[in-house]
């Protein structure tokens, strides 16, 4: 499984039957299939997809049923469609019980940065913003460092922010950590890691539970 | 009886350089792929272009953006098309981006006849600079002008004679929106049907919204299945 997957499949665990979700773009895609059948979820689509399905086996697309980042999706039953205006009245609406985004760094406090690399990367906002701003809670799931290995979790983001102190919970291939007044709490921790692997590869002070620390 | 059909080129004949176009769509969903086609057919140049998205690279109005007909984009995100992000770095064209519900409520408040919005979205982000700031129930909150075209350009699946538009699954979007926030509207649809087949309690567009209906004859081949998004 990769990184990415192991991501995915832990954040799935982290939604309440009966829940409205959002699904950011990349990790969050994958979280669908790790979805407990025996639970009702309602995923929402930016682009107009209330009741959203799982990915579109082959053959079967529908030109006019896509995901917020195009990929052809199916659709449950009890669906509704609806226009952009009422697609974003339920996330700033305060409807939105949860959701899921990637991210370029975090903030101990919970703060997001992920949509702008001032002069290298500015594709523009997209729904993000006010998804990390109104949902009930945002959980990111990112892969712990980037790609040279630097830590994303920092004790303040050095990009723009996309929206202060809106993260809840952060998952990545290394850990489930909880954002709370007292600071950044590991809650779990993956059996293929150790504590001491985690703080060198987080910023920020990481605080650990006074009980158990569960692992996944 | 009003019958508001018309030819493609006759519909889209009072655009002209420097216009506000906005156009429909999220993807491939709802784009006016064949009204995109007739305006760049038609030569003009300068446009300031409103969308959600650029489309994809080589596709709609990606095609007119390609072809150095706009000036100006205003969109939410252009994450699938990096020759119009390269065109914006290279400064060919001006690019304003807004959170997309609040894109979507600009041009709500455009087509319901308001001056413009407040929000907190954006608030304390690099969104706040030069925007006007002004406290309402204790909370700094920015306006956000409302934002109407010249003319729109959108997609429906049904449209009766009179211009009673339903749209298909996610080609909604914002069609809905833009069908009330222009001085012309004109939209293109798959399907015609006669005053009076429509269930009135369906209709998701009421036509009197609508100048210029165009019937699509056939569907390009940009309608379709786009390949790289088959998983």
């Amino acid at each position: 499984m990769s990184l990415k997957e192991i991501i995915a499949k832990r954040a799935a665990r982290e939604i309440q039957d009966g829940s409205i979700i959002n699904l950011g773009i990349g990790i969050p895609t994958l979280i669908p299939k790790y979805l407990d059948a025996t639970k009702t979820v309602i995923v929402h689509s930016e682009n107009g997809i209330i009741g959203m399905g799982q990915a579109c086996p082959r053959g079967a697309e529908d030109r006019n049923l896509i995901d917020a980042g195009g990929r052809y999706v199916t659709v449950n039953s009890g669906v509704s469609f609806c226009d952009s205006v009422l697609s974003f009245s339920l996330i700033r609406g305060g409807r939105l019980d949860l959701a899921f985004l990637g991210a370029l760094e975090v903030s101990k406090t919970g703060d997001l940065a992920n949509w702008i690399i001032p002069g290298k990367y500015s594709p523009g906002i997209g729904g993000g913003m006010e998804v990390a701003q109104k949902a009930k809670r945002l959980i990111v799931t990112i892969t712990h460092t980037d790609r040279k290995g630097r830590p994303k979790i920092l004790d303040s983001c050095t990009l723009p922010l996309t929206a202060g102190k809106c993260v809840s919970t952060i998952i990545t291939e290394l850990g489930v950590f909880d954002i709370l007044e007292t600071g950044l709490h590991l809650r779990e921790i993956s059996k293929e890691t150790d504590i001491d692997h985690i703080i060198r590869n987080t910023e920020a002070d990481i605080i650990l539970p006074e009980g158990e620390l569960l692992v996944f | 009886m009003i019958d508001k059909t018309n030819t493609l080129e006759k519909a889209i004949q009072t655009i002209s350089d420097g216009s506000t176009l906005m156009f429909g769509g999220f993807g491939v969903p709802g784009t006016p792929f064949t009204l995109i086609d007739g305006i760049i057919a038609l030569g003009v140049t300068d446009l300031t272009l409103i969308k959600n998205e650029a489309n994809e690279d080589g596709m709609g109005l990606s095609k007119l953006i390609e072809a150095g007909r706009s000036k100006k984009l205003i969109t939410s995100h252009l994450g699938l098309n990096a020759t119009v992000i390269g065109i914006m770095n290279r400064r060919e064209i001006e690019v304003e981006f807004y959170p997309q519900g609040i894109l979507a409520e600009k041009i709500r408040a455009g087509g319901a006849g308001l001056q413009g919005i407040l929000t907190d979205i954006g608030m304390g982000t690099i969104l706040e600079k030069n925007k006007q700031v002004v406290v309402m129930d204790g909370k700094p909150t920015m306006i956000e002008p409302a934002l109407r075209a010249d003319v729109a350009l959108i997609h429906a699946s049904v449209a009766d004679r009179y211009g009673n538009l339903v749209y298909e699954k996610s080609a909604r979007n914002f069609n809905a929106a833009m069908a009330t926030a222009a001085d012309r509207v004109i939209v293109e649809t798959e399907h015609l049907v006669e005053v009076g087949e429509l269930d009135p309690d369906q209709v998701h567009t009421p036509g009197a919204f609508i100048d210029h209906i165009v019937l699509l004859d056939q569907l390009s081949k940009e309608y379709g299945i786009l390949k790289r998004h088959v998983t």
